[in-house]
């Protein structure tokens, strides 16, 4: 497994032999509030960087989670589905959302580090 | 952790009032009362009809095969379930409803009686027009005010509420740029819109460009003229905005958008503010849809039912959905289909030809109230809410210095560093009789809080309103959070668990223990 | 000024505090063009006396339901509504509430919706209803659209029976919204096979129980050959009685229903306000328009209701939503919930018979006249009478004798001549003997 990159929509991505798995961050999750429902995409579906993947919804808000690079959907999370509140617990672990077999590791590259996206957290506020 | 949860952890600090314990669960007035599947009395009947005499049926074999499972009631056992639930309930009867953009004004009982007439109530649509030139009379008197009162040649009354109205009013829009064979991809709407309005022009087939405010919270002209193009069929305004102000650029506005060969689409939900004062096709509007549950008193129901007549330019006009009322040679009549002058209608909106219910209060409320009358409402709709916003600029924060209009918008500001939020304000109001103003709309701004009075509320009732948010305020800066996040603590209910609700939706009641269903 | 509660003194008082010389300055911002210094040209103030005394003219102007022989359907319906239903549903707090978004205090408008949703779950034999829409033609119109989302495709097959109004809202809503319709001839009498029209771009089939000429139909196999293409089956009701006595939508396979609540709590009210119901299975909820009201506990743990799956409207979703609905028939929703309380198990089976009756007798003595012949093989209390002559000037020849007889076909149809002799008659519990009697008697004249 390596280490996660980040996109600026709060996503994250990291490389699991040549899967990529992908999720929303800790600060995402917070200001979401209580997850109710995951609209994962379909398994097979081709997703394009930068364009919506898949839709996280809370009581107040729905937001569109981007795929931070492209790919085939591989799998999908489908614990979410009766446990959405997965996201809140463990955003970085098992409130993974989709994994992807990816185009090209040289977008995975290019995303921020973790310094880097703590660095841009930081400037929202 | 949710703001449920919080509410949940405080109520340990509930008062004594809130928890006196009773036998029955009951407190004073407060009733708790079971649904009614759970208070059948299998075979009872709240009403009373003849069995009828034994016949041979053409049901064809498709009668029904097991029971349906309603529950069976008795008249007093129904009376009572419904009478305790309205007892739950805040409404404008019981008090000031300080909802921005809602417009709950008194709901005038004049328009009750008159709409139960059974020359009005008890006519169908559908039986022969000759027998019906007084309901055709009503809606062509109801046309004419309201074509008066916005200054526009036309009005389309089929539309069952604002949205209903707003997708009419598109659909003519996009009508006519077809017919110029000028077909157009995008629709401007401002930031600061009601939510109705990107909905409505996505489901017309057009992206939704959004326009920002300016520092002042009007739509920041210059961004929009930036946007406006040869590919823009529309922009979408309200007027005066959701902030509460009057787009005082909006005649500049109009003549960018006619410039550019767009159409200019005004959501009418805050006519209160101008009617009888201002003249939408005086500002360059197009088509602008009017809520008769709003500026025009019909009662709110709970959710509905409306009305959404569209208002519309003469460019418009002959897009207008069917039905159409016209002048003949025989006096009135309707043309429900597409021939002659209606050939270009954009076709139904609604089954039958709108809500009659509802343009019969409408029409009782406007010549009460009369030329004169009209003019004043919004003249005191816009009296109280600069009231309200000059007794309560100094505890809240006003988001846009200087006067509004019939709405005042404050921001959660002057909650900073208190740990309470728009939220927990809002719910300490209900703690004090008020149910709270419009929250977390416009977005524009962070907390939103926005408050419309209207004209029917008193001066005194103001000075109360007024005087309890102030103490509120004050209590939440002076550190009182555990009182805001617990409350309300004296409802009916406590905060309820909305994230419990959307993860595990139940959305009906069922039965506990098996019932025969009917056969599949 | 009755409804003004402000004085001369009071706007004096206001305005000083707020720092102004006069109401004018605070229309400061409005465009000197655009000011009206006048009032508009349009009658001034009146009293309860002169407005009642001018609505009821128009009003005495109409020949009401109740002062004739009425047999008129065609979607909308002449029910008897109990005393005690107008009584409630004109308690303030019910009238003059707003939309349960916060439900600490709006408990009795959630409690009475999730009984409401639970009553049409029931009567229609579905998983889920939500809060009411418009009415039931817009209700047709945005079942359509679910369809075409959950399914990912854009054409939608109606049936030649669906109610004419229904298939012309979603002719307009399929031009503007974008998806194609395939809509059938009326074909009055006949029988309808619509499975051949059924592939592999087929989002629906939309059919109607009773359909508009009052057959009756099971659509079991049709469900069955929309289940295995991928499509959907919905199923309009147009008179919910009617589900009092038949098979309902759900026992046959259908995935949505949309249906008109009028017939139930509701007067015909020239056509509105009515009352759209919307039912589907549960797996397709996320999907549905229109507000939904959920059961939950507060923080006492106590059971009590909110709406829920927000995230699916407009004031959330914006552009993404599944409907721009918003305000929709909460009060007519009420009523029925609160007429349906009234009749029970027990006396809504009676109502669906009581029609049921007066249709089969009806038709007995109509098909005894010369020369007409009812169209339909089953009917649930309306059915379609074809003449010997064109119907429409037979209704208005039985109107100038007081009767109101029933629907020419043409009005509705006017552009298909093979239709004009069609009348479509309905009668249900309000109809009397007495009644059927003149309008036999009418029609015999007048076809004579």
């Amino acid at each position: 497994m390596t280490e996660r990159r980040f996109t600026e929509d709060h996503e994250w991505v990291r490389l699991d032999g040549d899967l990529a798995v992908i999720g929303i961050t800790d600060y995402a999750q917070s200001q979401l509030g209580d997850v109710v429902y995951v609209e994962l995409p379909e398994i097979g579906h081709r997703v394009e960087q930068g364009k919506e993947a898949a839709v996280v919804e809370s009581v107040k808000a729905a937001s569109e989670v981007y795929a931070p690079i492209s790919g085939e959907v591989a799998e999908v999370n489908e614990a979410l589905a009766a446990d959405p509140a997965k996201v809140n617990a463990d955003p970085n672990g098992e409130g993974w959302f989709f994994k992807l077999r990816l185009d090209d590791p040289r977008e995975f590259d290019q995303l921020m580090d973790e310094a880097a996206y703590q660095r841009f957290v930081a400037e929202q506020h | 952790m949710n703001d449920w949860s919080r509410a949940a952890s405080a109520g340990s600090t509930a008062g004594a009032a809130a928890s006196a314990a009773t036998f029955s669960g009951n407190r004073g007035l407060q009733i708790e009362e079971k649904l009614i599947f759970e208070q059948d009395s299998p075979g009872h009947c709240g009403v009373d009809l003849p069995e009828p005499a034994p016949f041979d049926g053409r049901l064809g074999g498709l009668e029904r095969q097991g029971p349906i499972g309603l529950p069976g009631l008795s008249e007093p056992q129904v009376v009572r379930h419904f009478t305790r639930l309205s007892q739950k309930n805040c409404a404008i009867d019981s008090g000031l409803y300080p909802l921005g953009s809602c417009t709950m004004k008194h709901n005038p009982r004049l328009n009750e009686k008159l709409a139960r007439l059974p020359g009005l109530a008890d006519i169908h649509p559908l039986q022969p027009v000759s027998t019906v030139p007084g309901a055709l009379e009503l809606i062509d008197t109801l046309a004419h005010w309201l074509k008066t009162l916005t200054g526009m040649p036309a009005i389309a009354l089929s539309p069952g509420a604002g949205a209903h109205g707003e997708l009419c009013g598109m659909m003519t829009i996009r009508a006519a740029l077809e017919a110029r064979r000028d077909p157009r991809r995008r629709v401007l709407v401002p930031e600061s819109a009601h939510g109705t309005n990107p909905a409505t022009a996505a489901a017309c087939g057009y992206s939704v460009d959004p326009i920002p405010a300016n520092a002042r919270g009007r739509v920041d002209r210059a961004a929009l003229e930036a946007r406006l193009g040869p590919d823009v069929a529309a922009l979408m305004l309200t007027n005066p905005n959701t902030c509460g102000l009057f787009e005082d650029e909006i005649v500049e506005i109009a003549a960018a958008v006619h410039r550019a060969g767009a159409f200019f689409y005004c959501d009418g939900a805050n006519f209160n503010a101008i009617v009888g004062r201002v003249r939408p096709s005086d500002l360059g509007i197009d088509c602008m849809h009017l809520n008769l549950h709003k500026t025009f008193s019909t009662p709110h129901g709970g959710g509905g039912p409306g009305s959404g007549p569209v208002a519309l330019a003469a460019s418009l006009a002959p897009y207008a959905p069917l039905p159409w009322l016209v002048h003949g040679e025989n006096g009135l009549d309707l043309v429900e289909h597409r021939r002659g002058e209606a050939l270009a209608a954009i076709g139904r909106l609604k089954g039958f030809h709108g809500q009659m219910g509802m343009f019969v209060r409408a029409l009782a409320y406007m010549m009460s109230h009369g030329a004169d009358g009209l003019r004043q409402v919004a003249e005191d709709a816009v009296l109280n809410a600069n009231y309200l916003r000059v007794l309560l600029e100094g505890d809240l924060s006003l988001s846009f210095p200087g006067p509004c209009m019939h709405e005042v918008l404050f921001d959660d500001r002057f909650l900073k560093d208190t740990q309470i939020t728009t939220l927990d304000f809002a719910k300490a109001l209900i703690d004090e009789g008020y149910h709270p103003m419009t929250m977390y709309f416009p977005l524009v701004v962070h907390g939103a809080l926005l408050i419309e009075p209207t004209e029917t509320e008193s001066k005194a009732a103001l000075d109360e309103f007024a005087a309890v948010v102030k103490a509120l305020a004050g209590a939440a800066r002076a550190g009182a959070a555990a009182r805001f996040r617990a409350a309300p603590l004296l409802t009916p209910r406590r905060r309820l668990d909305e994230t419990l609700a959307a993860r595990q939706p139940l959305l009906r009641w069922r039965p506990v223990a098996p019932r025969r269903e009917a056969a599949e | 000024m009755r409804y003004l509660p402000l004085t001369s003194r009071d706007r004096g008082e206001m305005l000083a505090t707020i720092g102004v010389g006069s109401i004018d300055a605070l229309f400061a911002e409005v465009p000197a063009a655009a000011r009206l210094d006048g009032l508009v040209d349009l009658p001034r103030a009146m009293g309860e006396i002169e407005v009642e005394r001018t609505i009821a003219a128009m009003a005495a102007r109409n020949l009401a339901a109740g002062s004739a022989p009425f047999f008129v359907g065609g979607g909308a319906y002449r029910h008897h509504v109990p005393a005690a239903v107008d009584h409630l549903i004109q308690r303030g707090e019910f009238l003059t509430s707003y939309t349960p978004y916060q439900p600490e205090v709006s408990q009795g408008t959630l409690q009475y919706l999730y009984e409401f949703q639970t009553q049409i779950a029931l009567l229609t034999g579905m998983d889920a209803a939500n809060a009411s829409l418009y009415d039931g033609a817009t209700a047709c119109a945005e079942a359509v659209m679910m369809a075409n989302r959950v399914t990912g495709r854009k054409r939608a097959v109606l049936s030649g029976g669906l109610h004419p109004h229904y298939r012309e809202v979603c002719e307009t809503y399929a031009r503007f919204v974008g998806f194609a319709l395939a809509a059938q001839d009326p074909a009055p009498g006949e029988a309808e096979d619509l499975a051949p029209l059924i592939d592999s771009g087929t989002s629906c089939v939309v059919v109607q129980n009773p359909d508009f000429w009052g057959e009756l139909r099971d659509w079991s196999s049709l469900a069955q050959a929309c289940h295995d293409h991928g499509a959907l089956l919905i199923v309009v009701v147009t008179e919910i009685v009617s589900l009092g006595a038949i098979r309902p939508p759900g026992a046959m396979g259908a995935d949505i229903v949309a249906a008109e609540g009028q017939s139930i709590g509701n007067s015909l009210n020239f056509g509105g306000p009515y009352l759209g119901l919307f039912a589907s299975r549960d797996k397709f909820v996320r999907q549905m328009p229109g507000r939904l009201v959920g059961q939950t506990v507060d923080a006492d743990g106590k059971r009590g209701w909110v709406l829920t799956l927000s995230t699916r409207e407009q004031h959330i979703r914006r552009e993404r939503a599944t409907s721009n609905v918003c305000t929709n028939s909460g009060l007519c929703a009420l009523a029925f919930t609160i007429h349906l309380a009234l009749l029970g198990e027990a006396g809504l089976t009676r109502l669906a018979r009581l029609n049921h009756a007066a249709a089969v007798a009806l038709a007995d003595r109509l098909e005894k006249l010369p020369g007409v012949r009812i169209a339909n093989r089953t009917f649930f209390n309306e059915f379609a009478l074809r003449l010997p002559c064109p119907a429409a000037p037979a209704v208005e020849a039985l109107a100038a004798r007081g009767v109101l007889g029933g629907i020419p076909v043409s009005r509705l149809y006017p552009d298909r001549p093979e239709l004009a002799d069609l009348l479509l008659v309905a009668a249900t519990e309000t109809v009397t003997e007495a009644d059927m009697d003149r309008l036999a008697l009418g029609l015999a004249e007048v076809l004579s």
